[in-house]
C-alpha cells in the first residue's frame, strides 16, 4: 500500500506514534511543491493534516491537495478546538476532522471509516461499492456475488472509478490515469469503454456509472446528493 | 511494455481464477475468413513470451517462397471469454498479431496493416473511427441450390412468431457480452435479411469487432440449425447485403471533420478525406467488394451505389454525409456506402483511410454535391456532369486495383500481389462457368 501524506515535516511525534502502532504507512512532508513532487506512482493514500501549529500552512496544503487534476481523498484535518470556528466554510477542504490532542484509538477509527466511505474498504487488495467487489490482487470483479466478464481495460477503468466514487472524472483524466499512451482513438475510447462497461454492469446496474453533461463520468453517488 | 506486461498478467490470472480449459487464438487470412487455434492455459505463459509457431502456407496469403513458418502473437489486451462456452468448460479468444519469427511483422498479415495504416494516421494527428451497418441473411440451410429465407418480413417487421428475431436478440445478446456494443438491429427490408449497426470505436477494434460479429451471427444461427450469409447478394430480385460503414478522424480529442456553421458542416479536413474517397474509389473497390458476387448488388436497379458521389442526403451517392442534429458536432462523419460484409475489415479498413488521407494531404478538391437521384439519369447525363461509374465487376476492379500506387503502398507488396493473383483465378474461374441464367435463356433457343 502507498503511504499516507502527513504534514506538517517532521511529523508530530504522538501522531507517528499512533500510525505506526496502527500499521499504517505514512511519509510526512512539509510543503505542497513537495506533495507533487514526491507523490508515489500509485498516488497517496490518503493524508493527515495536522493544523495546530502552522494553521496556514495546512490549510495552503489541503487546497492544493484538493485542487489537483485527482483531488486527494480521504483527507484528515487534525485541529484544536479553539480552531473548531475556522473550519466554517471550509467544509470541502476535507473529509473528517479529528480534535487534539490525538487519541491512538479514535485516529483509526475514523481512519477505517474514511476508507470505507471512499470505496477502499477494509482489505487494501478489495474494492467494494454497494453490490460491486473488485479484488485487484486476482483482477476479478462482481456484481452481486456474480463474477463479471470484462476485458483488461474494462477492468481498468471500472477499478479506477469504483476507487473514487462520487467523484466526477473529466474523459482526458481517465484517458490520462486509466490508460496511460498505449491506445487507439483518443479521449472518445473513454465513451467507447463506459458504454461497454454499462452494458456488463446489466440494466439494474448500468446507472453506478453516472454521465456529467459536458463533464465527464462519475461512478456512485455525487458526494453533494444530487 | 510494463503496461503489457500487466495486460498478459490480466489474463493469465483470469484464466486461472476462472478456471479457463482452452484458449482459442483468432486471426484474419488475406481474404478475410476467420482463423482459429487452441491452445490449453498451460501453455498460453510461454505462447505470450514466445509466440505460437506454424506453417504460414497453409493459410491463404501467407505463404511465401523460402521461410513458411511463422509466429501468432496473442494481443492480452483483446482477451474475452466466451459467452457461449459451455458452463463447465469456459473458454477465452484473443486476437494476434502475425510476425515472422524474429519478430518483426509479417507482411501477410491484416491486422497489421491496419494497424501500419493507423500508425501513419495518428503520426499525421488523427484517430480514426468506424461504425459499420452490417446487412446478413438467414436461410433455412447451407446446402447448395436456391437458398429458403426463414420468413417473408420485410423492413420493420414486427412478426410474433419470428424465429429469426429470436435468433438476433440472442446473437446480441452475445455481442453486448463480447465487448461489442449494437447501436440498433432489425429486420431489413427483403425476406429474412436483417441488420446489426455497430457502435462506434476506433478502427482496429472494429474490424475485430465486425471478425466476431460474423463469427457469432454463424455459430448462434447454426445451434438452430440456420444458415446465416454474409454474401452480397444471395437473391435474385430482392436488394444484396451492404456493409455501410460512418467514419471520422478525430484530433485532440474533436471531430476533426467538423467545419464552421454555414460552410457545409464539414471543416478542410473532412472535404479532403471526401475528396479521396472519391478520387480512388474504383481503385480500392476491389478490395472493399472482393467477390465475383459483390458486384451484382451493385448493380443497376437496386439501392446499392453505382457512382463515384458524394451527397448530404442522396442515398444512391456512395458518399454520404449524414446531417446531424444541431450542437452534436462531435458526430460529423461520413458514411461510405459500397462496402459489403464480405469484406476483409481490416484490409478495406486500410485502404479507405488511406484514400481519406490522400484526399487531405494532397489538398483534393471536393467535387460539387450530387443533387439528383443518380440511378435515374442516363449514361449521358451522367458524365455531363463527371460523374464516373464504380466498376461494374470484379475483373475491372482488379484492372484499376492494379494499376494504384496507393492501393499498394497502404497493403504492400506481398498482400497487393498475392490479393491479385488470388482475385484473377477467382474471376477466371467464375468466367468458364456456363451458368442458370445461360441454360435458361440459351438451352431452349439455340
Amino acid at each position: 500500500m502507498d503511504p499516507l501524506l502527513i504534514f506538517p515535516e517532521p511529523a508530530p511525534p504522538e501522531l507517528a506514534q499512533a500510525l505506526d502502532l496502527g500499521g499504517w504507512s505514512w511519509k510526512s512532508i512539509g510543503d505542497p511543491d513537495a506533495a507533487i513532487a514526491e507523490e508515489p506512482d500509485g498516488g497517496w493514500t490518503g493524508a493527515i493534516v495536522v493544523a495546530d501549529v502552522d494553521p496556514e500552512g495546512a490549510l495552503a496544503m489541503c487546497r492544493r491537495l484538493r485542487r489537483g487534476e485527482l483531488p486527494l481523498e480521504p483527507l484528515l484535518l487534525l485541529v484544536t478546538a479553539n480552531q473548531l470556528e475556522d473550519l466554517k466554510l471550509r467544509e470541502d477542504l476535507y473529509d473528517d476532522f479529528c480534535v487534539l490532542p490525538i487519541r491512538p484509538v479514535e485516529l483509526s477509527a475514523r481512519l477505517r471509516h474514511l476508507f470505507w466511505k471512499t470505496g477502499r474498504g477494509t482489505r487494501p487488495d478489495l474494492v467494494e461499492y454497494g453490490p460491486l467487489a473488485l479484488n485487484v490482487e486476482t483482477y476479478q470483479a462482481a456484481i452481486d456475488g456474480q463474477p463479471l466478464d470484462l476485458t483488461y481495460m474494462e477492468y481498468e477503468l471500472l477499478k479506477f472509478l469504483a476507487s473514487h466514487p462520487g467523484r466526477v472524472f473529466t474523459r482526458e483524466t481517465l484517458l490520462s490515469r486509466v490508460w496511460g499512451y498505449d491506445y487507439y482513438g483518443g479521449a472518445r475510447t473513454v465513451d467507447v469503454h463506459i458504454r461497454r462497461l454499462r452494458s456488463k454492469l446489466g440494466e439494474e446496474h448500468a446507472g453506478l456509472i453516472h454521465t456529467v453533461r459536458s463533464v465527464g463520468y462519475r461512478f456512485g453517488q455525487s458526494r453533494w446528493g444530487v | 511494455m510494463e503496461n503489457d506486461d500487466r495486460k498478459r498478467d490480466y489474463v493469465l490470472r483470469t484464466v486461472e481464477e476462472r478456471g479457463v480449459r482452452l484458449i482459442r487464438l483468432w486471426f484474419t487470412d488475406v481474404l478475410g475468413r476467420h482463423k482459429s487455434v487452441a491452445i490449453s492455459p498451460a501453455e498460453l505463459e510461454t505462447v505470450f513470451d514466445e509466440g505460437l509457431q506454424f506453417d504460414g502456407s497453409s493459410i491463404d496469403g501467407f505463404s511465401r517462397i523460402q521461410e513458411s513458418d511463422v509466429l501468432a502473437v496473442p494481443d492480452p489486451g483483446t482477451f474475452e471469454l466466451l459467452p457461449w462456452a459451455a458452463e463447465d468448460e469456459p473458454s477465452g479468444t484473443m486476437f494476434c498479431d502475425i510476425t515472422q519469427l524474429d519478430g518483426s511483422p509479417f507482411p501477410g498479415d491484416p491486422r497489421q496493416v491496419l494497424r501500419r495504416n493507423l500508425t501513419r494516421a495518428r503520426d499525421a494527428g488523427f484517430e480514426m473511427f468506424c461504425a459499420p451497418e452490417v446487412e446478413f441473411f438467414y436461410f433455412a440451410e447451407a446446402n447448395r441450390g436456391i437458398p429458403q429465407p426463414l420468413d417473408g418480413a420485410s423492413y420493420f417487421d414486427l412478426t410474433t412468431a419470428d424465429v429469426s428475431s429470436d435468433l438476433r436478440k440472442r446473437t446480441l445478446h452475445m455481442l453486448e457480452a463480447l465487448s461489442i456494443p449494437v447501436e440498433y438491429s432489425f429486420h431489413e427490408d427483403s425476406p429474412s435479411q436483417h441488420e446489426i449497426d455497430l457502435q462506434y470505436t476506433d478502427a482496429l477494434s472494429m474490424a475485430d469487432a465486425v471478425m466476431t460479429l460474423r463469427l457469432t451471427v454463424k455459430k448462434i444461427a447454426l445451434e438452430q440449425g440456420v444458415h446465416a450469409t454474409f454474401m452480397p447478394k444471395p437473391l435474385n430480385g430482392v436488394q444484396g447485403s451492404g456493409m455501410h460503414t460512418h467514419l471520422s478522424l478525430f484530433r485532440d480529442g474533436q471531430n476533426a471533420f467538423h467545419g464552421p456553421d454555414g460552410d457545409e458542416g464539414l471543416s478542410d479536413v473532412g472535404k479532403g478525406f471526401i475528396a479521396g474517397l472519391l478520387r480512388h474509389a474504383r481503385e480500392i473497390t476491389a478490395v472493399t467488394n472482393q467477390l465475383v458476387n459483390s458486384y451484382k448488388r451493385i448493380n443497376e436497379g437496386y439501392e446499392a451505389p453505382r457512382f463515384v458521389s458524394w451527397a448530404r442526403n442522396n442515398r444512391s451517392a456512395l458518399v454520404r454525409v449524414p446531417i446531424i442534429k444541431p450542437g452534436k458536432t462531435q458526430s460529423t462523419r461520413v458514411e461510405y456506402r459500397v462496402l459489403d460484409p464480405a469484406c476483409n475489415p481490416y484490409l478495406a479498413y486500410a485502404v479507405i483511410l488511406a484514400a481519406g488521407l490522400r484526399g487531405i494531404e494532397a489538398g483534393y478538391e471536393l467535387p460539387a454535391e450530387a443533387e439528383a437521384n443518380l440511378h435515374e439519369l442516363g449514361p449521358d447525363e451522367l458524365s455531363t456532369i463527371g460523374v464516373e461509374p464504380l466498376p461494374s465487376n470484379l475483373a475491372e476492379a482488379l484492372d484499376e486495383m492494379e494499376a494504384s500506387e496507393l492501393v499498394r503502398e497502404t497493403l504492400g507488396d506481398h498482400i497487393f500481389e498475392w490479393f491479385l493473383r488470388n482475385k484473377r483465378a477467382e474471376w477466371n474461374e467464375y468466367q468458364r462457368q456456363v451458368t442458370p441464367f445461360e441454360l435458361e435463356h440459351y438451352l431452349p433457343t439455340w
